[in-house]
């Protein structure tokens, strides 16, 4: 499963991309969230504040309920500010 | 319809005369240009746009969709840049193209609307002493939010 990260959550967890294999009982996207948290301490910084986390899984936005397995391309990233 | 995603600046002009290239069915065209602005006073300003390649694409034709779907449109255009840009440098152009003016005016105000809070785009700020990343906006989420459909 490969994880990206942009913006100021990538400056915290202190890299733009990862791979990763989360335990087998990780089944969703809040799931995986609490589990990146565990993985460092800027990692666990980025994922904070939840509710200005957004994800996409295979490029589409996704809510915490969507599932997650191998092979996803999974990015986190704040809410976006273009335009 | 037609999307990009890139680094170099656009000609405003030479877009919209190639929108409208050898059209004869479209009587308004409306365009929004956004341009960087000068925050926090000289020296401060500059920004670098960073990107989600790829998702940034789908989630532009998405927008550029939604709005020919909802309106009666001839041609859509939009033109994102990335990369650092300095104050007054040009960083998105939206084009709306219809046989009527107020569905092209419609279209073009939804296009930006929209694609402020779906397109996967953060500002990083420079400022004299560090840089910041811009946080969202409110406002933005009103804007959006207007055009949302129960």
């Amino acid at each position: 499963m490969k994880i990206l990260w942009f913006a100021w959550l990538r400056t915290r967890v202190g890299t733009a991309a990862e791979t990763v294999e989360p335990p087998a009982g990780i089944k969703d996207v809040a799931g995986l969230l609490d589990w990146l948290a565990t993985r460092s301490s800027g990692h666990a910084e980025a994922l904070a504040k939840r509710e200005v986390v957004r994800v996409a899984v295979n490029q589409a936005y996704v809510k915490g309920d969507h599932p997650v397995k191998a092979g996803d391309e999974i990015a986190i990233f704040p809410p976006v500010t273009g335009g | 319809m037609a999307i990009r995603v890139q680094r170099e600046d656009f000609d405003v002009g030479a877009e919209l005369a190639a929108l409208t290239e050898g059209r004869t069915d479209i009587g308004a065209l409306t365009s929004f240009v956004g341009l960087v602005r000068e925050m926090g006073g000289p020296g401060a300003g500059a920004m670098t746009l960073e990107h989600y390649p790829g998702m940034t694409e789908k989630e532009l034709a998405a927008v550029e969709r939604e709005a020919n779907a909802r309106w009666e449109l001839s041609a859509t255009l939009i033109v994102h840049r990335y990369g650092r840009l300095e104050p007054g440098d040009r960083i998105v152009l939206c084009a709306a193209a219809s046989p009527h003016r107020q569905a092209a005016f419609e279209a073009c105000n939804f296009l930006i609307d929209w694609l402020k809070t779906k397109a996967p785009f953060w500002k990083l700020e420079e400022t004299p002493q560090s840089e910041r990343w811009v946080e969202a906006k409110a406002d933005d989420d009103r804007a959006a939010e207007k055009w949302k459909r129960s």
